[in-house]
Order: C-alpha cells, then sequence, then structure tokens
C-alpha cells in the first residue's frame, strides 16, 4: 500500500536530492542551454549588421528611380527580387517569402512529429520526421539558388568610375552596395544556412533510428523531442533574419 | 531475443485531435503575421514606424514559435524564467549598442 511506503522512508526534504527543479531531462534542459548560447552568437552577428547598417548612410528617395551605389546602403527589396524560372522579372522579396513559408510548414511537421512521439506512435513519427527533412533540404536549395544568384550578379551590373562593369558579389567586391553588405548577406545567411544542414543531418539520424525502432525500444521518443527544438530554433533565427536582413 | 518481447508492450494511443487543431492554429498565426509583414512592405513608407512594427511583429512570431513550439510555455517556471532572463539582457544590449554607437540610429 502507498501508505506504508511513504512510512517505511525516511523523510526527505527538497535539498536531499532525487528532486529535478526544471521538472525536464538533462538531455533537454542541455538543448535549451545550448540553444540560449547559440542565440548569443546570432546575437552578436545581428548588432554587427546593425552597428554597420547604420553607420553608413541609408537610400533615399523614392524606389522608381533606384539604382545601386557602393556608399549608400541597398534597399533589400531591390536587391533580392528575383525568383528562379521568372528571369529578369521584378518580384520583390517574393522568393525570400516562399522559403520563409517552407521553413514554417517544416516547423509544424516538426511538431507533429513530437507530438506522435509522445503518442508512441512510430508510424506517424517517420512520415512527420520525413516532411521535415524534405521541408529542410527545400529550404537549403532555395538558399543555394540564393546565393548563386547573388553571386553571379544582374544583367546590367554596376558601372563603376573607370568605366568597367561589375557584376555579382563576393566577399571582395559588390555590385549592388558598400562591400559590408555582401559580407554580411554571405555570413548571416551562411552561418543559418549551416544550422539548417546540421540540422537535417540530426534530423536524418533520428528519422533512422525512429524507423528501426531504437526508440520502441529504449520506451521513449524524446530525442526527437530534443531534435524538435534545435529544429524550431533554427526557425526562429530565420524569422529575424527574414525582418533585419529582408524587410528593414 | 529479449528485445522482441518488449515490442509488445507498446501501446500506440490515438491522436489529440484538441493538441494538433491548436498546432495548426498556431501555425495560421505565423503565416498570417509573415503574410502582414509582406504586405507592409509594399504598402508602408520606409521609415521608423515600420522598423518599431517589423520588430513588434516579430517579437509576436518569436513568441508563438518559443511558446508553443518549442512548449517553453508549459515547462516549469524555473526553466522559463531561466532562458528569458538572459535573452531579455541580450535585447538590452543590442539596443543599448544600437543607440549608443557612433552611426546611432538617426533621430527615433
Amino acid at each position: 500500500m502507498a501508505a506504508e511506503v511513504t512510512l517505511n522512508k525516511p523523510k526527505r526534504s527538497i535539498w536531499d536530492g532525487g528532486q529535478s527543479p526544471f521538472k525536464a531531462s538533462y538531455g533537454k534542459l542541455m538543448m535549451w542551454f545550448f540553444l540560449l548560447s547559440d542565440a548569443f552568437t546570432f546575437s552578436s552577428l545581428l548588432i554587427g549588421y546593425g552597428y554597420v547598417r547604420f553607420s553608413l548612410p541609408a537610400y533615399e528617395g523614392s524606389l522608381d528611380n533606384y539604382a545601386a551605389s557602393q556608399e549608400v546602403w541597398p534597399v533589400a527589396e531591390m536587391v533580392f527580387d528575383a525568383v528562379p524560372f521568372l528571369h529578369g522579372v521584378h518580384l520583390p522579396l517574393v522568393f525570400v517569402g516562399i522559403m520563409t513559408f517552407i521553413l514554417i510548414l517544416s516547423s509544424v511537421t516538426m511538431v507533429l512529429a513530437v507530438e506522435a512521439g509522445h503518442r508512441m506512435d512510430r508510424k506517424a513519427v517517420v512520415k512527420y520526421l520525413l516532411w521535415t527533412i524534405i521541408g529542410g533540404v527545400t529550404f537549403l536549395g532555395c538558399q543555394v539558388w540564393e546565393w548563386s544568384h547573388f553571386i553571379a550578379g544582374t544583367e546590367e551590373g554596376l558601372l563603376l568610375a573607370d568605366g568597367t562593369r561589375l557584376f555579382g558579389a563576393n566577399l571582395l567586391e559588390n555590385e549592388y552596395g558598400p562591400q559590408l553588405f555582401a559580407n554580411f548577406f554571405f555570413f548571416i545567411t551562411g552561418f543559418h544556412g549551416t544550422h539548417v544542414l546540421s540540422g537535417i543531418i540530426l534530423l536524418f539520424i533520428v528519422f533512422y533510428n525512429a524507423a528501426v525502432g531504437t526508440y520502441d525500444r529504449r520506451g521513449h521518443y524524446e530525442m526527437v523531442e530534443k531534435i524538435g527544438l534545435y529544429w524550431h530554433f533554427v526557425d526562429l533565427v530565420w524569422v529575424f533574419v527574414f525582418t533585419f536582413f529582408y524587410l528593414v | 531475443m529479449a528485445h522482441h518481447e518488449e515490442n509488445h508492450d507498446i501501446v500506440v494511443q490515438p491522436a489529440n485531435k484538441e493538441h494538433i487543431k491548436k498546432i495548426w492554429k498556431t501555425a495560421l498565426i505565423l503565416a498570417a503575421v509573415t503574410a502582414l509583414e509582406f504586405l507592409l512592405a509594399f504598402t508602408m513608407e520606409r521609415g521608423p514606424l515600420l522598423i518599431s512594427i517589423y520588430v513588434g511583429l516579430t517579437i509576436i512570431k518569436a513568441f508563438y514559435i518559443v511558446a508553443e513550439f518549442m512548449h517553453l510555455r508549459h515547462e516549469s517556471k524555473t526553466l522559463i524564467w531561466s532562458i528569458l532572463i538572459p535573452t531579455i539582457f541580450v535585447f538590452w544590449l543590442i539596443v543599448a549598442l544600437l543607440m549608443e554607437s557612433d552611426g546611432g540610429v538617426p533621430n527615433v
């Protein structure tokens, strides 16, 4: 009987151990604190970006006669206006909007996988993890396209003072605006993309383990929850990158 | 093989309709806020007001992702605060550095 068991046990205070003050497992807690430290890293990148951006003059005037200049911070919607298969059509921010929706959707399938894990529903976990991986790979593919387009440059390029034309951007030259604009684009979206890539690799490992029944044998699907936390964090960072790099 | 025995104990519970509905509701809010941001990019004049609106909307989206998708809202209070307090300090740092830096945010 329960009453007998408690009588036989010595009285314990909460300081005697055996209590979990956060009511979360060790693995989940460590994932949270890792993500917190990762948030600091991304914050430092965004602080650097903000500082440089506001140190340089912003573009003033109407967008109708917008022209890129290496002295003036560009307007993002005039730089990122290309969509695959629609060459030469001015579609500002459409492609990056599609990328945002893909990432949000992959976050949704991730929560659905976690929910299925709580119910020990292996088939549903495997299905939703696969959708999440597909979403992640699609996002990464979009980013590859975005980068290659950014690096290759526009049709007209930028007319330089010496009469030559500059096409595209890399870490040494940039047709869209000040050099640091390109550098921050590569570093911030690249650092985020690296997170997406490692997220996909981790998701694939969890997907494989779930499919072969490792978590069924273990008796819980906590690994899906932990990788879910990481994946949502990647989505969260993108929300900030989308606002501060593309919208503002 | 001992493992085979354990496999038979697994009971798959039926899907929690309420919970799944909530997940899709959160997703809908995120999509709607993103669509609104998108709309504002083409209808509003760029300036301090639009930037403030964007920051506000971004914080709303961040709240829904962290609270619902990452489930932080339903964790213990100690965990919520140990994540939230450092984050608040970082926000303070970002605002302080941007305001105090030489370039500064002009005329906000």
